[in-house]
């Protein structure tokens, strides 16, 4: 039985979503971090999917980027989250309030 | 897709993308010779010489009208070339003066200025995007390299921490972003942005699929650049980087995502529909970054409000939705980015000690002017124009984007550019009024003296005189505006001969 791209466009759509509550509620940078990953791998399913569904290559060639695009952030961003550890022996965001209006 | 001769395509598409292929050569070098040699006095000026050689390049291509490159993944020449200028000469610049700021602030690493040539090159991709891989793959290679250079200080909290907001910020967006570009495909089945409106009329994909993809898109830019409801990362950024690379950041990094949501609205999406959601856009974002900023007493703050504040008013000339507003809004971007370098070039030469100098609060400037008059006078030549004064380019720079604005019905819009900058007037004047007429605390005086003792350093002086001096020629003979109409009319030629 073949499933259709609705059902793959909704599964994506549901992990997005996960993804943005995570970045919304989660207070621990590492795991903001995770949540914006899983967005973009939900992004990569739906491109997948599409792709394979119209017969077009360029959305899983775009996958590729995708995937060593978030490898490089993931690599910053831990750099930049172990940099700010070291000063404030804190991961929390709501610790991190120097500017103000 | 027919793949003999590719190589020979693709070497000689070698010689139009000449400026992304040096930058990306020359941050390499710069990187290799980082590592094998002790001294990296002459890093930054290898950089100074690629911009400069690309930019005399893209002056001789921009006249031609705009091609399609790489098998139509970019373009190249007419406005690509004018985008790929202004990207160019704000490295340059910006090179030129951070060699002295970073000296002082004891950060002065070679590898700072290789990153700043990869960001230009991601920057250059970006801005002549023809395909939605290619403004992904331009857009995150920009982001990362400035997520480091926000942190570069890492010995100091500002830094880090605003290094960190924009990380998290930034890949948040992206993650929008990137959603908008599958359910663009998803609707059109094609990443070509000139394809779309063939697909879009051919009636291929749903409504609702293709105006969420709009939609997320859109919040992936006006994240960029910093418009409105997206806004709130830029003053916490823009403080806590270090002040040349703030400079930077506010006026390559926009200028390249403006000129890539140029091509995203002129060659993908009918304009009826977006414009008058970009027009409340602009509008909240001009009235937003205009009433913040004067509130603000840090003056590097107010210079991020003040740039939120411009980024409305280059949406105003994006939403007229006509070839002449997105000239206008690309002739504004020229325009801020010489006056905005400027200004954070200024700000970053009275950085003078890591304690006092650098909280750069208001009382702290008082009577530079008189002490420093080549500080103080291209500072006034960078206020003024920011404020729309003529005869200097910021007068004909709003003209260029709010004439385009009425023609297309959007008074309303106007008028409350008009009004917001005339209130800016009074921010940016204040600044002045301190520089020459406010006469330093007591307390104040002893720093002061220090900075007196350090001398400007001749690459900073030159980058601001050039500055300050284009901007006038820019005022008093606006005939780059004309050219950059041109750009537009000779690539909707173009485009319709392909089609």
């Amino acid at each position: 039985m073949e499933i259709s791209l609705d059902w793959y466009l909704a599964l994506s759509a549901v992990l997005f979503a996960i993804g943005v509550l995570g970045v919304l509620f989660r207070r621990n940078a590492i795991v903001i971090l995770m949540s914006v990953e899983l967005m973009l791998n939900a992004v990569n399913l739906s491109l997948v999917a599409v792709s394979q569904s119209i017969g077009d290559l360029s959305g899983q060639i775009l996958v590729f980027f995708v995937m060593s695009v978030a490898a490089a952030e993931a690599a910053v961003g831990l750099a930049i989250v172990i940099a700010i550890f070291r000063k404030k022996v804190s991961v929390d965001v709501n610790d991190f309030t120097l500017f103000r209006y | 897709m027919d793949l003999t001769g590719a190589y020979a395509s693709l070497g000689s598409d070698l010689g139009n993308a000449f400026s992304l292929v040096l930058l990306s050569v020359v941050g390499l070098v710069m990187v290799v010779w980082d590592s094998l040699r002790n001294d990296h006095r002459a890093i930054p000026w290898i950089g100074v010489a690629a911009s400069v050689l690309a930019i005399s390049f893209e002056l001789l291509r921009m006249p031609g009208p705009a091609e399609k490159i790489f098998y139509g993944l970019m373009w190249a020449g007419g406005y690509a070339s004018f985008v790929n200028i202004i990207i160019l000469a704000a490295t340059a610049f910006t090179l030129a003066i951070s060699v002295h700021y970073l000296d002082r602030i004891g950060h002065n690493y070679g590898e700072v200025y290789s990153l700043v040539v990869f960001a230009s090159a991601g920057m250059i991709v970006l801005g002549s995007a023809n395909s939605l891989i290619t403004v992904f793959v331009g857009l995150e290679t920009m982001s990362i390299c400035l997520y480091i250079l926000t942190g570069l200080v890492r010995t100091e909290e500002g830094s880090v921490e605003s290094a960190l907001k924009y990380f998290l910020l930034g890949a948040f967006s992206t993650g929008f972003f990137l959603y908008g570009i599958a359910l663009l495909y998803a609707a059109t089945g094609t990443l070509y942005l000139d394809e779309m409106p063939a697909a879009l009329a051919g009636g291929a994909g749903s409504e609702v699929l293709l105006w969420g993809g709009v939609g997320l898109l859109f919040i992936g830019f006006l994240f960029k650049v910093s418009a409105a409801p997206f806004h709130m990362w830029t003053p916490d950024v823009y403080q806590g980087a270090p002040t040349t690379l703030t400079g930077y950041m506010s006026t390559a990094s926009k200028a390249s995502a403006f000129a890539a949501l140029v091509l995203v609205v002129y060659h993908a999406l009918p304009a009826e529909r977006w414009m008058l959601v970009l027009a409340i856009v602009a509008a909240a974002t001009m009235i937003l970054g205009n009433v913040v900023a004067i509130a603000q007493s840090n003056v590097k703050r107010m210079l991020a409000y003040s740039s939120i504040a411009h980024a409305g008013y280059v949406l105003v000339g994006i939403a007229a939705g006509t070839t002449a507003g997105y000239s206008g809004a690309l002739f504004y971007l020229l325009v801020y980015t010489l006056m905005n370098i400027g200004a954070f070039g200024v700000m970053a030469a009275l950085e003078w000690d890591g304690h006092v100098g650098q909280k750069q609060d208001l009382d702290s400037l008082a009577g530079i002017g008189y002490r420093k008059p080549l500080l103080g006078v291209s500072m006034g030549f960078f206020m003024f124009s920011l404020t729309g004064f003529p005869p200097l380019g910021g007068f004909i720079g709003k003209y260029a984007v709010f004439a385009p604005a009425i023609d297309a019905g959007l008074t309303w819009l106007v008028i409350v550019g008009l009004l917001t900058s005339a209130a800016s007037a009074y921010y940016y004047l204040r600044v002045l009024y301190v520089f020459w007429m406010k006469s330093p605390e007591e307390e104040a005086a002893p720093a002061l003296d220090q900075l007196m003792a350090s001398p400007l350093s001749m690459s900073t002086s030159v980058v601001l005189v050039v500055c300050a001096g284009l901007l006038l020629v820019l005022g008093i003979y606006p005939g780059v505006l004309e050219s950059t109409t041109l750009f537009f009319s000779d690539s909707a030629a173009a485009v319709a001969a392909i089609r």
